[in-house]
């Protein structure tokens, strides 16, 4: 493997990392149930992202596959990371999960 | 009867079968057994939950729009960053959005697109599809944010299913 993907796979271990890193932090430190809905949908979306293309780059430098699997599974992950977090918001909304003080508007009745 | 054996979708076979060749360890006569199955099953399963065929005109832009959506996934993701981490409380907000669109597909579309840009997740939609609920983490105003999505994810989303 050349010296230069090595730094990028490395580069992108660690940018996803940390970004995952970043999703699990916001889910400790945000305020109520809705504003922890935004840590997944994207902080971990990008994380998620970034190890996938180091997983790309290193299949590809051993020469193996072209890793087709992975940008799949990203693919995936982008078109399931909404509807889950739409899921959540929903059930939230049905048993009245209470906002944190300072909210504009109101989640509606359902 | 021969409903039953037909493919209803077929862009949708095709994908599913395409799929099902990637995902599978190179193609042989097994995983091609199996997509063609999938790809007759799944279309006949979901069938019923698909809205009307869309008048979907403009698909040479859909392009566009994913690769706008991709850039802003990764600036949405700075900024949610940074706001995790700086000692600042965000100040979230329920919003109503006004929908122009009226396709289900079009409003799907743009509700996942919400969910996954900067600071948003649509919550729910109303039942007469005219309005979406939205929640921003940190909103400056509900107006700012209506008129952000409106031009750069809506209007170029109504020009595709025009």
């Amino acid at each position: 493997m050349s010296p230069f993907a090595e730094y990028a796979i490395s580069a992108l271990l660690l940018f996803g990392g940390a970004f995952t890193l970043i999703g699990a932090i916001g889910l400790a430190r945000l305020p109520d149930f809705y504003t922890r809905l935004h840590g997944p949908t994207k902080a971990t979306t990008v994380g998620v992202g970034a190890i996938m293309l180091s997983s790309v780059i290193y299949f590809s430098a051993m020469g193996e596959d072209i890793g087709i699997s992975e940008i799949l599974i990203t693919v995936f992950l982008l078109m399931t990371a909404p509807v889950s977090a739409n899921m959540l918001a929903k059930a939230a909304m049905h048993i009245g999960v209470k906002t944190v003080e300072g909210t504009d508007g109101k989640p509606w009745e359902q | 009867m021969f409903d039953r054996l037909s493919f209803p979708q077929p862009w949708l076979s095709l994908i599913l079968f395409a799929t099902w060749q990637i995902l599978s360890d190179g193609v042989s006569g097994g995983s091609v057994v199996l997509g063609l199955i999938l790809a007759w099953v799944i279309p006949q399963i979901t069938h019923g939950f698909w809205p009307e065929r869309p008048a979907f005109v403009k698909t040479w832009r859909m392009p566009v729009y994913i690769l706008r959506v991709l850039k802003d996934i990764i600036v949405a993701s700075f900024s949610v960053a940074w706001l995790i981490l700086s000692p600042r409380t965000p100040r979230p907000a329920f919003i109503s959005y006004p929908l122009t669109l009226d396709h289900p597909l079009a409003i799907s579309i743009l509700a996942s697109t919400i969910s996954l840009t900067p600071g948003t997740v649509s919550a729910d939609v109303s039942d007469d599809n005219q309005t979406l609920l939205i929640h921003a983490l940190d909103a400056g105003s509900d107006q700012e944010v209506i008129d952000a999505i409106y031009n750069s994810y809506e209007k170029p989303l109504m020009e595709m299913f025009k």
